[in-house]
């Protein structure tokens, strides 16, 4: 099948579906491609790129969605571009069709497939076509550079012979991918990073990443990020009441704050209020990367970067990704990439539009003529939930001294029961056994004993070794061969004489053997 | 020489052997405990063989001589590999040789017994009688100690030896069994015949009516039907235990060894048989127990084989595998800071531990900490892999326990899993419906990355799914173990 990228009619995109590099891997999975002349310019690829990668370069868009079986872009198609599509045309791109009823309902009528990149459920196998988080990697990555770009120091601390420079303080809230992509890139810089989120789960991820979580002293039963595929769910009003007081007591602080926190569906929480932009030091900045949902600060104006009366640079772009064009073209063509994988099965060219498949069933948001959205809840979760553990309780010393006594209390029961048990087996078995058999017995009963001490210290790792001596000694079975083959009686002294042979193989097999082994174990 | 110098000698036998067995606590000690019990041996050897009683001795002495070279041979040409084998084999002749003992001892009885007839007098005899003593006087070895023992003595050597044949036989038939499951030669897999343990134990009970019955008629065929039947029950048992249990049916066999010495040695009035068949016994039970614990699993539940019923459906696998190449180990490796190696059955079938060995030196050698983390049931016989890097010249003090090294996996850089499965299966901790729920695993998905060498996408020995294949930081690498890490070898710069 013929896939095609069109140019991005938005204005100030700057970004592409298709690179040269995605191009060639999509023609091995048995594709044509092409391109719409132009497409790539403003992420750096040149339509000579793409026409040595094998790519045809058409000259309109509406050539290019005539010719065109797949056609992949980025941002959601305009109602210009929904009329174009034709019958069973797949289009995939970003769509949000949760507030772009009206456009599904138009793709609907043109009775187009239409698979929205947005909507890829977030398991572990559709990772590689997760455009949203390579997309929010990226926002991350240009916030923290859009700070530096609006903020007047280093960020690393430094003692110069100019003198001493402190280092920036940021703190990250929100820490999914964009997030911990900032605190990535902010604590490589050398700026002390805090982080918040309001689940404590992540607090490990953002350890790792070498930020220092901001801890809430707040008890609540927690939700679990699992049940709401990874995202934040809304909190309690106390919990918010709580978490804004914690955010006053940084404001004065910290010099860079970059919010990225957002809930599925729902306009981006109030985080950072007006009076904690009042708060902060003349020169700070707020890069809000939730702008586009109404931004997490109240002052942000969404697109626009200004400065507040008392001197705090607020940003609100909506357009990192765009930003970086180049990088972000490719990761997003990759992303499509993995998508055409899946929805190639066969490696023959051939598209097959697997609604069985978990994945391309929770992207596709129409299919032959109908709306496939909302899309039913994924057979598999998507992120295993942690199971409950019970903390163990920690014990006052006088719970701890009370329970040692109960164990060797317990111990000393036990101990004195098989005592007992056992001297009145031994006085019944003294009843009637003969005199000489309770005389081996006791031997017998001792060297069980010597056994049981000598065997416990036994290193682990000598097991083998100990397994093949005990062998080798065991057949001690000699001595009883050896009584007895001087016996008149023919079977007898056979009998004998064959025990003695095997008993033999077993002494010098199993004593060598044990030696070849232990002289093998050597110190470094 | 007299009887008081054979005694003596057993002493200093015994006290030797105990010796090498308690020298068996630190490897460099150990090997002083060998010669310890080299020399209790050949003493207790001499000592019988010039001590009272002892006819044929020449022949003894070349018959000795005979299964030496044989056991020469064998122990200079076995793999290290093949040691589970080896010693599966080798229980096997010891529980034979109890048996032949144990025969011996009822037909010394019969000819005794006989010879009284002839002589007239009553057997056993009633009291202290001059022409009893005249009688006996004509038996030399143990026939005379026979000779010389009342009814109740008379009847609890019967007992004993009956005991003897009963657990020998049941030794030799499992360890016959446990051998070709080990060497491969019978299927791994639990098999049972129809009506499972009922058979076994319908066995058993008619062992115990053979013991009755010939106590009532002291004639050789309850005895003979007792060996059939206890030679089933070892066959049985043992089939029906599957191969991941091994290195307990193994211990437990040694075991049993040692007590059917012991019981030989109640019959034969010889205290150093009791001795040591009492010390083998012993240490067999205690690593049939070390081993049954590693594996959180009843002793009873192992022993009647399979997996006990599993309460509920097992936890369902999300994810995929994720396989790898050498290459991208190999450079895993190369920023790796440390290093933990766990191998596993699958190491030793594949023969992989010099190549394993050279791994760790090259890394060693580039300054990366490298250590092996060894799970106590980890390969088919107690102590398995710690044997196996001995002899690929692993030094053993890198050579750690799973205590030992548990809590470091967190600052581990990488992992790399050696042809084992069950023993790093995180169900065993998260999923109380995993048949494994609560054994104690190596955590390895803690580390940073996890590189698993596999055959293949099978679930191994015990057929259990192993979530941590599925995890986000493990890395499959299939194929041969031995030819993987060769593969690595030529990859990482040196």
């Amino acid at each position: 099948m013929k896939i095609g990228t069109p140019t991005e009619v938005m204005s100030g995109e700057a970004r592409v579906a298709m690179t040269p590099e995605s191009a060639k891997a999509l023609q091995k999975l048995g594709h044509e491609c092409a391109v719409q002349s132009g497409a790539g310019m403003r992420a750096g690829f040149t339509d000579a790129a793409y026409r040595e990668a094998g790519v045809e370069v058409v000259d309109d868009a509406a050539a290019l969605y005539a010719g065109c079986d797949v056609v992949a872009k980025v941002r959601p198609p305009t109602d210009e571009e929904v009329g174009m599509l034709r019958r069973d045309q797949l289009l995939i791109s970003f769509f949000y069709p949760a507030s772009n009823e009206a456009l599904l309902e138009r793709a609907k009528e043109q009775g187009a497939s239409l698979i929205a990149m947005d909507m890829v459920p977030r398991i572990s196998r559709a990772q590689k076509m997760d455009a949203l988080s390579s997309m929010a990697n990226i926002a991350g990555y240009r916030a923290v550079i859009e700070a530096g770009n609006n903020f007047g120091r280093f960020f690393t601390g430094q003692v110069t012979a100019a003198g001493k420079v402190p280092p920036a303080k940021v703190l990250v809230v929100g820490a999914g991918v964009a997030g911990l992509a900032a605190i990535g890139t902010s604590t490589s810089l050398g700026a002390i990073t805090y982080a918040f989120d309001v689940r404590p789960e992540v607090a490990e991820q953002i350890e790792s990443m070498g930020a220092e979580f901001v801890y809430l002293d707040f008890d609540e039963e927690t939700k679990d990020g699992s049940e709401s595929g990874g995202y934040a769910a809304p909190s309690s009003p106390e919990f918010q009441e709580k978490q804004l007081e914690k955010f006053r007591e940084l404001a004065p602080d910290v010099d860079i704050v970059i919010t990225t926190a957002l809930i599925p569906n729902r306009e981006a929480p109030k985080l950072w209020t007006k009076d904690m932009v009042e708060a902060m030091k003349p020169g700070s900045v707020i890069i809000d990367l939730a702008a586009e949902r109404g931004g997490n600060c109240e002052l942000t104006r969404k697109d626009e970067k200004f400065v507040t009366e008392n001197g705090v640079t607020i940003v609100g772009y909506t357009d990192y990704p765009s930003k970086m064009a180049t990088q972000s073209s490719a990761l997003y063509a990759t992303n499509v990439r993995h998508m055409m994988t899946d929805l190639t099965p066969e490696k023959d060219g051939q598209v097959v539009h697997d609604m069985e498949d978990d994945v391309i069933r929770g992207a596709t948001v129409t299919h032959h003529g109908e709306i496939t959205y909302p899309p039913p809840p994924p057979k598999t979760k998507a992120i295993g939930a942690a199971p409950k553990t019970e903390k163990p309780k920690e014990l006052t010393p006088e719970e701890k001294r009370a329970q040692e006594l109960a164990a060797f209390r317990s111990q000393t029961k036990r101990q004195v029961t098989l005592l007992g048990v056992g001297a009145v087996a031994m006085l019944l078995v003294g009843l009637v056994a003969p005199a000489s058999f309770l005389q081996h017995f006791i031997v017998f009963v001792l060297a069980v004993f010597v056994g049981f001490q000598v065997i416990w210290n036994v290193s682990h790792s000598l097991h083998t070794p100990l397994m093949a001596v005990t062998n080798a000694i065991s057949s001690i079975i000699i001595l009883g061969a050896l009584m007895q083959i001087g016996s008149g009686s023919f079977l007898v002294i056979l009998l004998a004489a064959l025990s003695v042979f095997m008993a033999g193989i077993n002494i010098f097999g199993g004593f060598l053997v044990t030696r070849r082994m232990l002289a093998m174990f050597q110190k470094s | 020489m007299d009887f008081g110098f054979t005694t003596a000698a057993y002493v200093v036998a015994a006290v030797l052997f105990i010796l090498s067995l308690g020298g068996l606590s630190g490897q460099e000690s150990a090997k002083r405990a060998i010669w310890y019990g080299i020399a209790g041996m050949t003493l207790a050897v001499l000592a019988t063989l010039f001590g009272p009683g002892v006819g044929l001795w020449l022949l003894s002495l070349i018959l000795i001589a005979g299964g030496g070279v044989i056991g020469v041979i064998v122990a200079k040409r076995v793999q290290m590999t093949e040691m589970p084998q080896l010693v599966a084999a080798m229980h096997s002749l010891v529980g034979l040789a109890a048996v032949f003992v144990g025969y011996n001892a009822h037909f010394e009885i019969g000819r005794v017994a006989q010879a009284f007839a002839e002589a007239g007098t009553l057997f056993p005899r009633p009291a202290v009688e001059a022409e009893a003593a005249a009688v006996a006087e004509s038996f030399r070895g143990f026939a005379a100690i026979v000779a010389h023992k009342t009814q109740a003595e008379i009847n609890v050597l019967r007992l004993e030896l009956f005991l003897g044949v009963f657990i020998g036989a049941i030794t030799f038939t499992g360890s016959v069994v446990a051998y070709g499951k080990l060497a491969g030669k019978v299927t791994s897999a639990a098999t049972k015949l129809p009506g499972g343990h009922l058979l076994n134990a319908a066995a058993a009970i008619g062992s115990a009516l053979c013991l009755v019955w010939f106590f009532g008629s002291g004639g050789f065929f309850p005895l003979f039907l007792m060996t059939l039947l206890s030679l089933f029950i070892g066959y049985h048992l043992i089939m029906g235990i599957g191969g991941a249990d091994m290195p307990v049916v193994v211990s437990m066999l040694n075991s049993y060894s040692g007590w059917a010495a012991a019981a030989i040695g109640f019959s034969l009035s010889n205290d150093l048989l009791i001795v040591v068949g009492a010390l083998v016994g012993s240490s067999g039970a205690i690593l049939s127990y070390i081993m049954c614990k590693a594996m959180n699993r009843n002793f009873v539940s192992v022993i009647l084989g399979g997996f006990g019923g599993s309460q509920g459906p097992a936890q369902e696998m999300e994810g995929e595998m994720v396989a790898t190449d050498a290459d991208a180990v190999a450079s895993a490796l190369d920023e790796a800071d440390s290093v933990i190696i766990v191998p596993g059955y699958g190491m030793a079938v594949a023969q992989a531990q010099n190549a394993v060995s050279e791994l760790t030196r090259k890394l060693r050698g580039k300054g990366k900490e490298v250590r092996f983390a060894i799970h106590p049931v980890a390969g088919r016989l107690p102590g398995h892999m710690n044997v196996l890097l001995a002899e690929a010249k692993v030094p053993y003090d890198i050579v750690l326990e799973m205590e030992e090294i548990n809590d470091d996996f967190p600052d581990t850089d990488v992992v790399i899993i050696i042809g084992s499965n069950d023993i790093v299966n995180p169900a065993a901790q998260d999923d109380p419906n995993s048949p494994i729920a609560g054994m104690p695993v190596l955590e390895v998905w803690k580390a940073k990355d996890v590189f698993v060498c596999k055959r293949g996408q099978g679930t191994g020995y015990s057929g259990i799914e192993n979530p941590l294949f599925f995890k986000d930081n493990t890395r499959m690498l299939y194929g041969d173990a031995k030819a993987s890490i060769e593969g690595l070898l030529s990859r990482i710069s040196s």
